[in-house]
């Protein structure tokens, strides 16, 4: 339907004042993919995606949209389109008032706009609401006609500014599904910001996780999900341990981390010389109870909480210079040698489920 | 067992007591404001529109049933020519503050940054209210005047070569002084509605291309109708019903409705004002209903 275009980002950065809120990134988003832009509330994802779309202007750098310079570029003129997080629907105008609101501006007939308004409504099947009014739309019609009003305007890139934060749960599920299907249909780049790593890891091609105006890993999903790049990462995607420690030796591609409490643990990664500081990330998932094949393999700890959670089981565990440690459990496995809180019981696990996290952004 | 079967009726007994409480109650708490309106607004209002119909003549006014006041005040061409010329007032001074006070709540609400800097200006704005209207009304004179503060530097300056004669006592010293007097009541209502407007709605109008003018006209603008709409009820009654700034800045060459009654209540033809008032009553609420029937100001109250 229309060119997609890639999305460069070179050392940019946004200032408010004497406050920072994106320091120098730089980041490629390949053309028609689907990017997520993730992180914490004030981690300068929005801001991020508002010079991208133009409304924000950039403090230094420079934004490059399919080969061209956008950094000066009007919103209008960059070939990007903004669904806003609140939608930003004109309360005066109809549903399809509203889709051919951008042609309105351009000077388009009036049959002409409401023709290619009706189409967009089509597209996203809101055809027959297009003479009501937004306020007489629930949420999720509202937000087809943001998407409709968007698209009318044959963008290279949709910006999404967390497009489902205001659906209910099982709505928001349903439309993401309607996005993503969306997008591989128009094959245009979607970036999306979103605060929910689920959400994340249903959409997007490639990943972006930002903290404190700085992008910690930007690749696809499983990546992220596999190897985190930083102990951030690895905590605000959730299913990882970290643990930190002293790197006490190192041998082929596994290094030995000596925990405050006395355990040592072993991990694959980057060796650095002994005596520095190194973080490892366990997944939680793959944590068994059970005696540890090696020592540096597994710890013993006190379970201080019992979570069930249907399919798994999750447990909260203390040991020495541990605070506190996830395991998930199958149910399975966990209802045939049932745990109280308060158990001691020995943990273990893989040699290829603990890896050594990068420091260098932290 | 009779326990449990009288139980339910005792509950539904205290029920029904709280209930009656509750309505009576409710009733008390909108008794003061039912006898205030009552006796200042509704009381004065009936007793205007009973002696309308009343007789009179040089001496006194006499209960009566009839209809003359009403004949004499819409047979005659001066009541015409004066209601012409009200409304002529309305409509200039309904036009002039509606645009001042757009620019004024528009700057205000779009181009002032700090939220503390917005309340500073618009305290700025109702200071000369401090003071009261005729005041205000009158400091206008020296700088209107045939020798005031316009003219002598005007003359001076070698602009014209005689004061110019219709700056004070003058339609155009009625229009400038009511425009003076009632922008504010424009200036906030519209001041207002825009500051609730949502910003992401423009962003989302220079996201879809719009000019900034474009913004103005198709989202800021219908966006403010409503506001628009309550300081035009303002500034149509306030001008319909004045008499004063007319009076004082025409120097009693021009008429409006107002001063037709101030002159008859003068002349103690108190039924043939009140009929007059009667009339005018409906004219303003004719016009406040056309207003409301255009704009649907029900989102602002």
């Amino acid at each position: 339907m229309s060119k997609a275009a890639a999305i460069e980002l070179v050392s940019v950065t946004k200032s408010y004042g004497a406050a920072t809120a994106v320091r120098e990134i730089s980041l490629r988003i390949p053309a028609g993919s689907y990017c997520c832009l993730l992180g914490p509330s004030g981690c300068g994802k929005s801001s991020t995606l508002r010079m991208i779309a133009g409304h924000e202007s950039i403090t230094s750098g420079d934004i490059r949209l399919g080969g061209t310079v956008v950094t000066d570029l009007p919103p209008a003129r960059r070939g990007t389109a903004m669904m806003f997080q609140s939608y930003a629907l004109f309360p005066h105008l109809t549903v399809a008032e509203n889709v051919a609101f951008s042609l309105k501006m351009k000077g388009v007939p009036k049959p002409e706009r409401q023709a290619k308004a009706l189409d967009m409504l089509r597209l996203v099947h809101m055809q027959d609401h297009a003479g009501r009014r937004p306020a007489q739309l629930s949420g999720g019609q509202q937000q087809r006609v943001a998407l409709a009003r968007a698209l009318i305007t044959d963008p290279e890139a949709l910006l999404l500014d967390e497009p489902l934060s205001a659906l209910d749960p099982f709505l928001k599920i349903r439309m993401r599904a309607e996005l993503k299907k969306l997008q591989s249909e128009l094959g245009i780049t979607f970036v999306h910001v979103t605060h929910s790593q689920e959400e994340a890891m249903a959409l997007a091609d490639l990943i972006v996780v930002m903290n404190d105006g700085r992008i910690e890993q930007a690749a696809p999903p499983r990546t992220v999900f596999e190897r985190p790049a930083t102990p951030f990462v690895a905590r605000f995607m959730g299913d990882h341990n970290v643990l930190s420690g002293t790197v006490v030796g190192t041998a082929g591609d596994a290094v030995t981390i000596g925990m405050d409490g006395g355990n040592t643990f072993a991990a694959r990664g980057e060796g650095s010389p002994n005596g520095t500081r190194a973080d490892i990330a366990i997944r939680t998932d793959r944590v068994r109870i059970g005696e540890a094949g090696e020592p540096t393999l597994g710890f013993t700890g006190r379970v201080a909480n019992i979570e069930y959670r249907g399919s798994s089981v999750k447990l909260s565990l203390a040991g020495p210079g541990i605070d506190d440690f996830t395991a998930i459990i199958g149910d399975t496995a966990f209802f045939a040698s049932p745990i109280k809180v308060g158990d001691t019981v020995p943990l273990a696990w893989r040699a290829d489920d603990a890896i050594v996290l990068d420091r260098v952004n932290v | 067992m009779t326990v449990a079967a009288d139980e339910p009726l005792v509950h539904a007994g205290a029920r029904a007591r709280s209930f009656g409480f509750a309505r009576s109650a409710s009733h008390l708490q909108a008794l003061p404001l039912t006898l205030i309106l009552g006796f200042f607004f509704v009381l004065p209002i009936l007793t205007i529109i009973i002696v309308s119909f009343w007789d009179y003549d040089f001496a006194g006014i006499y209960p009566d049933f009839m209809t003359m006041n009403y004949t004499d005040t819409l047979g005659s061409w001066v009541t015409w020519k004066t209601y012409l010329n009200t409304l002529k007032y309305a409509a200039i001074v309904w036009a002039l503050t509606l645009v001042i006070g757009f620019w004024v709540a528009y700057f205000l609400a779009f181009h002032i940054r700090s939220t503390a800097m917005q309340m500073v200006l618009f305290l700025i704005c109702t200071v000369p209210f401090l003071t009261s209207n005729i005041i205000r009304m009158i400091s206008w004179i020296p700088v209107l005047g045939r020798n005031g503060l316009v003219n002598s530097t005007l003359v001076q300056a070698g602009i014209v070569p005689a004061p110019i004669e219709w700056l004070l006592y003058s339609e155009f010293a009625v229009v400038l002084a009511m425009v003076h007097l009632y922008t504010l009541f424009m200036v906030t209502p519209v001041f207002n509605t825009l500051m609730r407007i949502d910003r992401s709605l423009i962003e989302a109008a220079r996201d879809a291309g719009a000019t900034g003018w474009q913004t103005l006209w198709n989202v800021i603008i219908p966006l403010a109708k409503p506001g628009m709409a309550i300081g035009t009820i303002f500034v149509v009654t306030l001008v319909m019903a004045d008499f004063s700034t007319v009076q004082v800045m025409s120097g009693g060459q021009s008429a409006s409705v107002a001063l037709m009654m101030k002159n008859q209540m003068s002349l103690l033809q108190y039924p043939a004002a009140a009929a007059n008032a009667v009339v005018l009553l409906v004219l303003v609420l004719m016009i406040v209903a056309g207003i409301l029937r255009v704009v649907d100001i029900r989102k602002e109250l």
